[in-house]
């Protein structure tokens, strides 16, 4: 591997690795506060309120 | 402490002033009812995440091997097709969070407010990003990783905002006092924009000048060029998934603050003499 195709390499996997990782984070809070919701007011899942 | 109204409403949506609310200010707080936002952005997000996941799909295999390598740059070029959409997403974030912070100080939203709390964390990886990305360039094409020219330092400025701004909201106790203090920082921040975007233009710099989005055609090659706009509106996609998955998380986290005061409202009434609770 050529020195420019490394860092084209490296430019790609951190802005992918960045934008993976931003997703990740969003969607483990989305889902524990989505968990933390539901225990806290059932109701709303039977009333099809639920996010 | 910050609570839900009785309509179920974001805190600051019923404190609106009349002449606020307006025609405009009417129709934007319509918005602020949060179970009419969160089933709004979840049925919006996917179809967003999914757009954003096949634009890149196609749009960054096609950058990096089927576009042509550059004739002075080689295959160093290729860099390009995520620095650019880095750049204008660290810009365009930035726009969007000065008209945010507008709207939330005008109109006192609190779902602007709570969009652009959500928004800098984001804007400022992009920005850092964008700085990261053209440093990896730099080196092979100008032998530094880093010259203190206007664009490079603009844009450093710019990440120092979004930072700072990520910040100031979460500084305070009271979460209306940190918006409105990161709001202003926003709005008196967003001058520094048209510096990042004509620095190139009106200094002399190692940062070359602009070549896409320019008065008259585009400098690139449409083979470079389609992949970088297709690359651009993935990753544009792709952060507005981002920002609203947030504020969706955001909402929720709020509701669930709401509803653990209330219930530590009524075991304090409830453990209180003849069950009235002691303010």
């Amino acid at each position: 591997m050529s020195v420019h195709w490394m860092h084209v390499s490296a430019a790609y996997a951190l802005v992918v690795g960045g934008f993976l990782a931003l997703a990740a984070g969003a969607a483990a809070r989305h889902r524990a506060a989505r968990r933390r919701l539901l225990a806290l007011d059932p109701r709303a899942a039977r009333r099809g309120d639920s996010p | 402490m910050e609570t839900f109204t009785s309509e179920g409403a974001l805190p600051g949506a019923a404190a609106a002033p009349p002449a606020a609310r307006g025609r405009g200010g009417a129709r934007l707080h319509r918005f602020a009812n949060p179970g009419r936002f969160l089933r709004l952005s979840g049925r919006v997000l996917p179809w967003l995440a999914g757009a954003a996941v096949l634009l890149l799909g196609v749009g960054l295999p096609w950058a990096l091997f089927f576009s042509p390598p550059d004739w002075q740059q080689g295959e160093t070029v290729r860099i390009l097709h995520v620095h650019v959409p880095m750049a204008w997403l660290a810009m365009g974030g930035y726009a969007g969070l000065a008209v945010g912070s507008f709207v939330a100080l005008v109109w006192r939203h609190p779902l602007a407010d709570l969009a652009c709390r959500e928004l800098s964390p984001v804007g400022a990886a992009a920005t850092a990003l964008c700085l990261a990305t053209g440093s990896i360039w730099g080196r092979p094409m100008w032998g530094t990783w880093w010259v203190w020219d206007a664009r490079l330092t603009s844009v450093l400025v710019l990440f120092f905002l979004w930072l700072g701004h990520a910040a100031l909201v979460r500084a305070f106790e009271d979460p209306e006092r940190g918006s409105r203090m990161g709001a202003i920082l926003a709005l008196v921040g967003a001058v520094n924009l048209p510096v990042v975007k004509f620095s190139v233009d009106w200094w002399n710099t190692l940062h070359q000048p602009a070549s896409v989005t320019r008065i008259g055609a585009p400098a690139l090659h449409a083979d470079i060029l389609y992949p970088l706009l297709v690359c651009a509106l993935g990753f544009t996609l792709a952060f507005a998934a981002l920002v609203l998955a947030r504020t969706r998380a955001a909402v929720m986290e709020r509701r669930v603050r709401a509803l653990q005061t209330a219930a530590a409202w009524r075991a304090e009434a409830g453990a209180a003499p003849g069950g009235v609770a002691s303010a």
